[in-house]
């Protein structure tokens, strides 16, 4: 009963959504203020049904119906209650479910909290993500169907891929695709702005704080799967360029450039067209990206259940969704005005170069990602293209953008001149330098620059806070109440930034780990990155729905004892699968880091890995969002009471 | 008047610079509808990466039976192409996919293919206990124990199968298990 419940509840979000979407984009054509009332509700109810939808297939699993297919082939009695939970997006047709739920709750968000957005506006909005949403859960239930039965049931289920079950899984699939789909609602402002034919300041700050949601919440997403893919994969990596890995940065790319370049049009009413632009092809990068790794036209690590003929059906909703807006976007934005103009060394200037260079980068992981299927089908040739060419292609690239992003922020609006940068940054520029040469004597070129480039960041970036509170100029207490009364957007933005620099010197002290691969047994001792690695015993061990195989390995360093680690190899009866459960202890400068092999004849092999700074590189990422998180509390503030702080004291 | 053209063609320029996001997307949206409908016949594959191999000779090669049926060696194979074109397996009873794959070689036995298998790196009686198992589709069966003949033929890994054409070439290949639509994909007509 639970399923069709289930089931019943998203096709009335179906029907929901059409609704919206018809009479939110007619009513808003016909100025008809009762149908564009209307929209607020359809979204809401929209969002409840897929709540429940959702909710049903939750239950149905827990409660091990294996007569749904979905959860017979994905679950089993003896998986842990929290795996029957979040295994129940760990799939392909639950993951589309969870798609449309978060495309409900932005739909329900904008009709909560766009009161005050003119009634046009908000009808067109949610029109848009109707029609959106109506997309997809068509293509959920009709090739999708999470609620499929089958009869007779299966006495059990064939378990979950023994990779999945892991704690990462239960947030890392939310947390992303709420990035991912959180820019539905800039992309629906976009083609709500194309269809109304103007754009002005109050578009971009509407626009701007829903992609900085998505953008947080994508950042996060992105740390987390590379995290999960350094923890439970066990090779030691953290990123592999993997071509699901590349579609969720490029969405990333494009959406951080609309971050900046939605100021531009709030502040100054410039790069409009640019701006409208980037939130139609940030979202269409999202959808792409699903639907590239689900048609199985890449090859991935990331292996969905893979079908051309789903591939279809996604590609003709691409076409309507992306075509559509690119179509509105050509016959619409010629006739825009646009506004303010700028010289090149301005605010303005460098956001503009920040949206070039990051754009560029996009593009340059777009080449590398499609290169082989594409060379594939035009030449014949097959082709991979990996790491050397990513890093050989990105790195010139990121280092411009890395440059100016730190002292970007000190130029003013409209008109500036370079030597107040110098004058301002000179010493996050010298230390920057010291930390470059420093890091030289003791290493290669390559790290001990990005360890300079990673200080001129993080130092850089709060060069504005530097400067606006005057510190170690104006007397401390004087400095204190002027940084009380900063813009929290401007510490947000300081923050994020530092937050990439954290992330680059994490990259660098990744390029310095050292590692070894070797056969051991019991008692054997070895020398890895100046630390000593007994291997203690081999022991058996049992888990509730795995075997496993559990080696105790002693640390030390200078004869005192630092870690007793426990890695394992843990063998999933009911699939036949093996996985390596990686031991990791870390002192948040160093992580060590070790995974259990195949053994024979009593020894094993083992891989043990020293990973130098390697936590900062998800630290910074969990930053770059906080940043983010912090201008988004400073725009509700300002919003609220303008004036407040910088009534209190005067300065 | 002429003020006015130059105005009208920078609007028609800014008219094309706008129309080229929509180019872009629709260039791109007809290279994956052709990737896809392809991949659904069954004549792209873009998980396949190739052989070396693939357009050459047959290498010379000599491998000892599967008792009790008769090894072959490459001028053997080179006979037999002759009447007819061979598909040549290379599987192993320790992979997965060789199992998936035993229904559609069966299927193609059935259609009068020459089938033609080496157990790679194999245990034989483990092959044996293997072929009772998902049956036995091949006329011959050979046993490359050391792997070397495996190496000649630019392989990774198993199911892998060529097809060796009438002139002793290795004509099509395959990386993975032969399934139904390839049967009636890529091998229709030519087995």
């Amino acid at each position: 009963m639970i399923p069709e419940l289930g089931h019943f509840a998203l096709a009335v979000a179906c029907a929901l959504a059409f609704a919206q979407a018809i009479i939110g984009i007619w009513g808003a054509h016909r100025r008809d203020m009762r149908l564009m009332a209307a929209t607020p509700g359809l979204a809401i109810s929209q969002f409840l049904a897929l709540a429940g939808a959702s909710l049903a297939l939750v239950l149905a699993a827990a409660g091990d119906d294996f007569s749904v297919v979905n959860i017979a082939e994905n679950s089993a009695i003896a998986k842990p209650l929290l795996y029957k939970i979040t295994g129940t997006w760990g799939n392909h047709e639950g993951s589309i479910l969870l798609w449309g739920l978060i495309l409900g709750i932005c739909g329900a968000l904008v009709a909560g909290f766009g009161r005050n957005l003119p009634s046009a506006m908000r009808a067109r909005v949610l029109g848009v993500l109707g029609g959106t949403s109506a997309g997809f859960l068509l293509f959920c239930l009709l090739t999708s169907n999470p609620f499929l039965r089958s009869f007779p049931a299966p006495v059990d289920g064939r378990g979950m891929n023994p990779l999945l079950q892991d704690p990462g899984l239960a947030f890392h699939p939310p947390i992303l695709y709420m990035g991912y789909v959180g820019f539905a609602v800039p992309f629906a402002f976009a083609v709500a702005a194309l269809l109304e034919g103007r754009i002005d300041a109050a578009w971009g700050r509407w626009v701007r704080p829903w992609a900085l949601v998505s953008w947080c919440f994508l950042t996060c997403g992105i740390a987390m799967g590379s995290w999960w893919a350094y923890y439970e994969l066990g090779w030691g990596g953290y990123w592999f360029w993997d071509p699901v890995e590349n579609a969720s940065l490029m969405p990333w790319l494009t959406g951080t450039a609309l971050v900046h370049s939605a100021i531009v049009v709030e502040k100054r009413e410039s790069l409009k067209i640019w701006t409208v632009l980037l939130a139609i092809g940030t979202f269409s990068l999202s959808l792409s990206g699903t639907f590239l790794v689900r048609s199985g036209i890449l090859n991935s690590v990331h292996a969905f259940a893979q079908d051309p003929a789903r591939g279809v059906f996604i590609l003709g909703l691409l076409g309507l969704v992306i075509g559509g807006s690119l179509l509105l976007f050509a016959l619409r934005a010629p006739l825009l005005r646009s506004g303010g103009i700028f010289a090149p060394v301005s605010r303005e200037g460098a956001l503009v170069m920040n949206n070039i260079l990051l754009c560029s980068v996009c593009a340059v992981v777009i080449v590398g990602t499609m290169y082989p299927p594409f060379a594939d089908l035009l030449l014949g040739q097959k082709i991979s293209v990996g790491a050397p060419f990513f890093n050989a292609t990105v790195l010139p690239l990121a280092i411009p953008l890395f440059a100016a992003m730190a002292v970007g922020p000190l130029l003013p609006w409209k008109r500036g001149r370079l030597w107040p940068l110098v004058e301002h940054a000179w010493w996050a520029a010298v230390i920057a330098m010291i930390v470059a040469g420093v890091s030289l004597i003791g290493m290669r070129v390559l790290p001990a620059l990005a360890f300079g480039v990673a200080a001129w960041l993080i130092l850089g970036s709060f060069a504005e806070v530097v400067e606006r509170t005057l510190l170690f100029r104006a007397p401390m207490a004087n400095s204190v109440r002027r940084a009380r009364g900063l813009p929290v957007a401007v510490l947000g933005a300081a923050i994020a930034h530092a937050g990439m620099g954290v992330t680059v010197a994490g990259i660098a002290g990744m390029s310095l780990a050292s590692n070894k691969i070797v056969e051991a047994r019991p008692g054997d001792h070895f020398k890895v990155g100046g630390y000593e690695w007994t291997l203690i015993s081999i022991d058996d061990a049992t888990g509730p729905n795995y075997a496993a195989r559990v080696a105790s390995i002693a640390v030390t360093k200078d004869g005192r004892q630092i870690a007793l680690m426990h890695p394992s190899r843990r063998n999933f009866e009911s699939q036949n699968q093996t996985t390596t459960d990686v031991a990791i202890r870390t002192n948040l400068m160093r992580d060590l880091y070790a995974v259990l092999g195949d053994e024979r004849d009593g020894s094993a092999v083992l891989r043990l890995h020293v990973n130098t700074l390697a936590p900062w590189i998800w630290l910074g990422g969990v930053i770059m969002a906080f940043g983010g998180g912090l201008s988004l509390a400073d725009r509700r503030l300002r919003v609220g009471a303008p004036s407040r702080i910088r009534g209190a004291v005067p300065a | 008047m002429n003020g006015q053209d130059a105005a009208g063609a920078g609007i028609a320029r800014r008219r094309l610079l706008m129309l080229a996001p929509l180019g872009v997307a629709v260039a791109g949206g007809a290279a994956f509808w052709t990737m896809l409908s392809r991949m659904q016949r069954g004549t792209f594959d873009p998980h396949d990466i190739g052989n070396p191999m693939l357009g050459k000779p047959v290498p010379a090669f000599n491998l000892p039976a599967l008792a009790p049926n008769n090894g072959f060696s490459s001028a053997d194979l080179l006979a037999a192409a002759k009447t007819k074109p061979v598909v040549l397996n290379f599987f192993a009873s320790w992979c997965i996919p060789c199992a998936e794959e035993a229904a559609s070689l069966a299927q193609l036995e059935q259609q009068g293919a020459q089938l033609w298998g080496i157990a790679y790196k194999d245990d034989p009686a483990k092959t044996r206990a293997f072929l009772d198992r998902y049956g036995n589709p091949y006329q011959r069966i050979a046993v490359d124990a050391t792997g070397n003949t495996f190496i000649d033929f630019g392989l990774f890994g198993v199911p892998e199968s060529f097809l060796i054409d009438a002139t002793g070439t290795l004509a099509w290949h395959i990386a993975g298990p032969i399934s139904d639509s390839v049967i009636g994909g890529q091998l229709k007509g030519r087995i």
